[in-house]
């Protein structure tokens, strides 16, 4: 057995991100994660460092980090964690974490970040906050948040200014909570960061550059592996499924005089925001779509963090399934249709007209990011 | 052979939601469920005793209210059932709270051709960690996102659900797997089953009957124990009447996307 003692917190040092790659390639989180590392890196006025796992040559991948932000990327290469493994990577992670010692260590919240975060928090006694989308260690910076994101009186409370525990902030209850969680005992402080919420820093080649790779010594051998990846298989396409869908595009019976046209143009913009569609029941009685895509009280109960309704008029028992995303935007051509008062946003039009330019619009945005 | 089943009874989110004034969500005006990956986790279980005849215990850890839901997994066709609960378990966070499930599991037992499910995430907590954490406790090998599960012997495939595809994975027994609702639909209870249940065992583990397993100690379990801690917790701004943007045009577009942007939804 080691010496690690988590609560031992004045022995660690430095933030952490775990950089996740598939098939050799970094992941977009990476890159968001290493941005938000540096902002919280700076904020208490320590290194910032990736810890990238991968098969060999894994290495060549590295210095792309330091371009966001990173002052150090650790590169662990073996053939044995080219293709992700819980064993093996939660292995390493706690072995180098152990002998190194970061005082925050991020991961992307991903299929493969869910799996490995709470195995090796429990492997290190210490605390884990899950998919959190707001992080801050700076107390003035934390008040501001509150202000802008929540209705608590913060000029009544009681702040310790010089507290620097890392504030982990995320949504519980299906969005309907959010919670601030830290953890002021144990080190490293862990979370799981929601893919996509974090700002990704303006790549600097100067700072890749000057990026500096280090090659912790681990021991990994196949007799720590417990389970076998037969095989890897990428999606052809997405499957419908509504409700673990992050953003969905919902067509209504306004798509009735060019029924293919308009669910042609719902799948664009479902393809643009990595989504899928979903439909009214009128759009289903009338056969325009199968019944696996039925959003409402009849249909499935959705929470997408973004639901785009086309044509539909918001009737009691469509807005039953879908009032609880966390941000509606609806186009339908009668300003009075019942959908504009849950709406967070609406926009009174031709949908055969607005899609298209929506779709141009939200290409455009998110290729400047 | 014996499956163990850990679920959670939960508050209802899919209906309305009542948040009281001071944040805190007001549990008592809503309705529970189980957790509904546990009910495919369930249903997983006793497609396994369906074709072969296996055990299936359920257990979970809560405040005695949650027998009923027990009795409802009974009633579907779990053989056993095990409520965890005591004052000193109150308060848990994930850390905590699978420290206690994986002592009740040793107390009901790993052997070597079991296996051990629970769902991918309970729609309250959310966080997805309570599998992982009881399978590092119990030292077994895990499989999360499972959306199909064959059994051949002591070798069990899983199909893992990642993003962008899935990946194939093979484990032996004892092992652990979260499942999410892709795996199946869960059946009902029959009347016959309900009539049953009653006669099915059912028993409590408070803290005397777990307290002598190493995991468990005043320093790792129950609000004490646990690594986190609940800084502030808050409602986000009552959503507006919304807005309605002006024009339906190429700069509405824009506007809106530039909105969506900024707020990093998009
Ligand atoms: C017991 C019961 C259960 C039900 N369950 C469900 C359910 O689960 N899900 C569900 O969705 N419904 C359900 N319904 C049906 C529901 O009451 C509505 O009839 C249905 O939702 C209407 O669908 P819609 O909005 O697509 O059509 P409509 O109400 O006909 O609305 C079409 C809208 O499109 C707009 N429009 C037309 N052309 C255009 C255009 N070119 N550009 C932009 N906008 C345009 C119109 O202004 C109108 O607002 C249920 C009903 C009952 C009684
Ligand atoms: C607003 C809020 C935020 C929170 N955030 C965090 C956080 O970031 N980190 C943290 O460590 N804790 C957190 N907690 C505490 C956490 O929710 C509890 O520890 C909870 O008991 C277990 O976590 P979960 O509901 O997220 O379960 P999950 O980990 O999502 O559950 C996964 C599976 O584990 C099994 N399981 C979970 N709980 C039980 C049970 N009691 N009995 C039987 N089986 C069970 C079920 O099979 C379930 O499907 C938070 C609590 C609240 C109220």
């Amino acid at each position: 057995m080691s010496n690690f003692n988590s609560a031992d917190i004045a022995a660690f040092k430095d933030v952490w991100v775990f950089c996740e790659q598939r098939e050799g390639k970094l992941m977009p989180t990476d890159f968001e994660l290493i941005s938000k590392g540096r902002d919280l890196a700076d904020e208490l006025g320590v290194n910032l460092c990736g810890l990238l796992l991968g098969g060999e040559g894994i290495e060549s991948a590295a210095k792309e980090l330091g371009g966001y932000g990173a002052d150090k990327v650790l590169v662990c290469e073996s053939p044995l964690l080219a293709v992700y493994n819980t064993d093996a990577y939660a292995k390493v992670i706690c072995d180098v974490i152990e002998e190194l010692k970061p005082e925050a260590f991020l991961i992307g919240a991903t299929n493969i970040g869910r799996d490995l975060g709470p195995r090796c928090a429990a492997r290190l006694h210490t605390g884990l906050c899950a998919d959190c989308t707001h992080l801050d260690v700076d107390v003035a910076n934390y008040i501001q948040f509150l202000r802008e994101s929540s209705t608590l009186d913060v000029d009544s409370q009681k702040w310790d200014m010089e507290d620097r525990n890392l504030k982990m902030t995320r949504p519980a209850f299906g969005g309907h909570l959010m919670a601030t969680i830290i953890c002021p005992r144990f080190r490293p402080c862990m979370a799981t960061v929601r893919p996509g919420v974090m700002k990704k820093n303006v790549f600097d080649q100067a700072k890749a550059d000057a990026c500096e790779i280090v090659k912790p010594s681990f021991q990994l051998s196949e007799s720590d592996l417990n389970t076998e990846v037969v095989e890897v298989v990428k999606a052809a396409k997405k499957l419908v499924d509504l409700i673990g869908a992050d953003y969905i595009v919902s067509v209504g019976r306004g798509i009735s005089k060019d029924v293919e046209g308009g669910i042609k143009l719902a799948e664009e913009l479902a393809d643009v925001l990595g989504g899928v569609v979903g439909g009214s029941r009128a759009t289903i009685d009338s056969g325009w779509l199968s019944a696996d895509h039925q959003v409402g009280q009849t249909g499935k109960t959705v929470h997408p963090k973004v639901y785009i309704a086309l044509g539909i008029s918001g009737a009691i028992q469509h807005k039953a399934g879908m009032q609880d995303s966390e941000c509606i935007i609806a186009v339908n051509k009668n300003d009075t249709a019942p959908i504009f008062e849950i709406a967070d946003y609406g926009i009174c039009g031709d949908l055969f007209k607005v899609t298209p330019m929506l779709i141009e619009a939200i290409k455009a945005a998110k290729a400047a990011k | 052979m014996k499956i163990i089943v850990s679920i959670k009874q939960v508050p209802d989110t899919s209906g309305k939601v009542a948040v009281n004034p001071d944040g805190t969500l007001n549990r008592a005006s809503m309705q529970t469920i189980t957790n509904p990956d546990d009910m495919n986790a369930l249903e997983a279980a006793l497609k396994i005793k369906d074709a072969t005849g296996c055990k299936v215990v359920v257990v979970t850890m809560g405040p005695p209210p949650a027998a009923g839901m027990l009795r409802e997994a009974l009633a579907m066709g779990a053989d056993e059932a095990v409520l965890v609960s005591a004052r000193e378990f109150g308060g848990s966070d994930t850390y905590a709270t699978s420290q206690i499930l994986a002592a009740a599991i040793n107390k009901i037992g790993v052997e070597a051709d079991d296996i051990v499910m629970c769902g991918r995430q309970a729609i309250d907590g959310d966080t997805a960690q309570v599998g992982p954490q009881i399978a590092e406790k119990l030292h077994l090998p895990q499989v999360t996102y499972a959306a199909d599960i064959q059994k051949d012997g002591d070798t069990i495939t899983v199909k893992r659900m990642l993003e962008d595809g899935y990946m194939t994975i093979k484990v032996k027994t004892p092992c652990l797997i979260t499942c999410i609702k892709e795996l199946n639909e869960p059946r009902y209870m029959s009347v016959g089953g309900v009539f049953e249940a009653y006669g099915k065992p059912m028993t409590t583990y408070d803290y005397e009957a777990l307290k002598d397993d190493p995991l468990i100690d005043a320093t790792t379990i129950g609000l004490k124990g646990s690594p986190t801690n609940i800084f502030k917790s808050f409602t986000p701004p009552q959503k507006g009447a919304g807005m309605m943007l002006e024009g339906a045009d190429k700069a509405t577009c824009e506007k809106l996307a530039d909105i969506l942007a900024k707020k990093h939804i998009i």
